[in-house]
């Protein structure tokens, strides 16, 4: 099982409809807006705490994994 | 939410869903979710029941047994489900517009009753669908379409007239306490008899824009700052608590289930042939 460090943020860009709450809530200021979709600007600086994949309204980012049978 | 939850409790093909950018219902309809995958329940044994509304669109991308059903009228064929089938879990999704106004009457009496039956309330305090009027929720003093210079009624305690009406759960929480729904649904799902979980949702499309709230972010940041848990205030009486938004587990007690009282009685002319 992958470790929460090892799991990596991944977006749905189908589902993003740019409300920003991601972007706001971010504790690291890892997000941006762009073209009016979420962007990762800076992975870097992420802790992995996950408050983004809770508070997305539209399912359209979360923490990914192996076992998570991402394609 | 990740893919492995998404595909297991999610008609895939039915989503993106249709709520405004920022709407509050994902959040909310993700806690509820995420309740159920906690308690590891068979997905045959649960139902998923709602009215008309922008949060009785819910059922709609959810892989359950699910029933759309008239406007105001989900508690009364949710009674109807359970009766029939007192083992499913039967889950209300229902909005405040939907639950407290036209199907009130149906609220008051299937708290009354007793019946198990766990009542999520996604409440945006207007109501958005049609349009951005007001709603038994919607703070006095508050603009809607149909209250342009503002609202007069006062509004509802939801939790209050849940647990007047003899509900024997009740709990309060926001889109901002996400995990906290979650607790509270799971807790309510458990419990044997009513119960009602107020979640407080965002309206950034029509309430927030009538009222110059802010977009999704600011109204969430709201929600945050104005709530206080129960546990917070338990000894403190002086407290001011006029503007504050009271979450957590607001009641629970045990009293006879309207299912098993119904059992009884069949059970004792069985015994009597």
């Amino acid at each position: 099982m992958a470790t929460v460090m090892e799991k990596e943020l991944i977006i749905n860009k189908k589902w993003c409809k740019g409300c920003g709450i991601c972007v706001n809530f971010c504790p690291k200021d890892v997000l941006e807006l762009k073209n009016g979709i979420v962007n990762v600007k800076d992975e870097s600086s992420c802790i992995k705490c996950g408050l983004c994949e809770l508070r997305c309204p539209d399912y359209a980012i979360y923490l990914g994994g192996l076992e998570d049978g991402e394609e | 939410m990740s893919n492995k939850l998404a595909k297991k409790y999610f008609r895939m093909d039915k989503l993106p869903h249709i709520w405004c950018p920022g709407c509050g219902h994902g959040i909310l309809m993700r806690s509820v979710i995420q309740a159920i995958d906690n308690l590891g329940l068979n997905k045959d044994k649960v139902c998923v029941v709602s009215g008309i509304g922008c949060s009785s669109r819910a059922p709609g991308y959810l892989d359950f047994n699910t029933l759309h059903t008239t406007h105001g009228r989900a508690l009364a064929f949710a009674t109807g489900i359970k009766m029939a089938n007192p083992d499913l879990h039967v889950i209300v999704v229902t909005g405040d517009g939907d639950s407290a106004a036209i199907g009130g009457n149906h609220l008051i009496h299937a708290a009354r009753r007793n019946i198990d039956i766990t009542t999520v309330v996604f409440n945006n305090n207007i109501y958005g669908m049609t349009g951005g009027q007001y709603s038994p929720t919607t703070p006095t003093g508050d603009k809607g379409t149909t209250a342009p210079y503002g609202n007069i009624d006062k509004n509802f305690d939801l939790c209050k007239l849940a647990k007047g009406a003899g509900s024997t759960y009740t709990g309060r929480a926001t889109a901002y306490h996400a995990n906290l729904i979650t607790k509270l649904v799971q807790k309510g799902i458990e419990n044997k008899g009513f119960s009602f979980i107020e979640a407080l949702s965002v309206c950034p499309t029509y309430y927030g824009r009538k009222n110059k709230k802010g977009d999704a972010s600011d109204m969430m940041k709201h929600l945050k700052d104005a709530s206080i848990n129960v546990k917070a205030i338990k000894n403190k009486t002086n407290e001011n608590l006029e503007d504050k938004i009271i979450i957590g587990e607001l009641y629970n007690s045990q009293e006879p289930e309207y299912t098993e009282q119904y059992k009884k009685i069949i059970n004792r002319f069985k015994k009597e042939r």
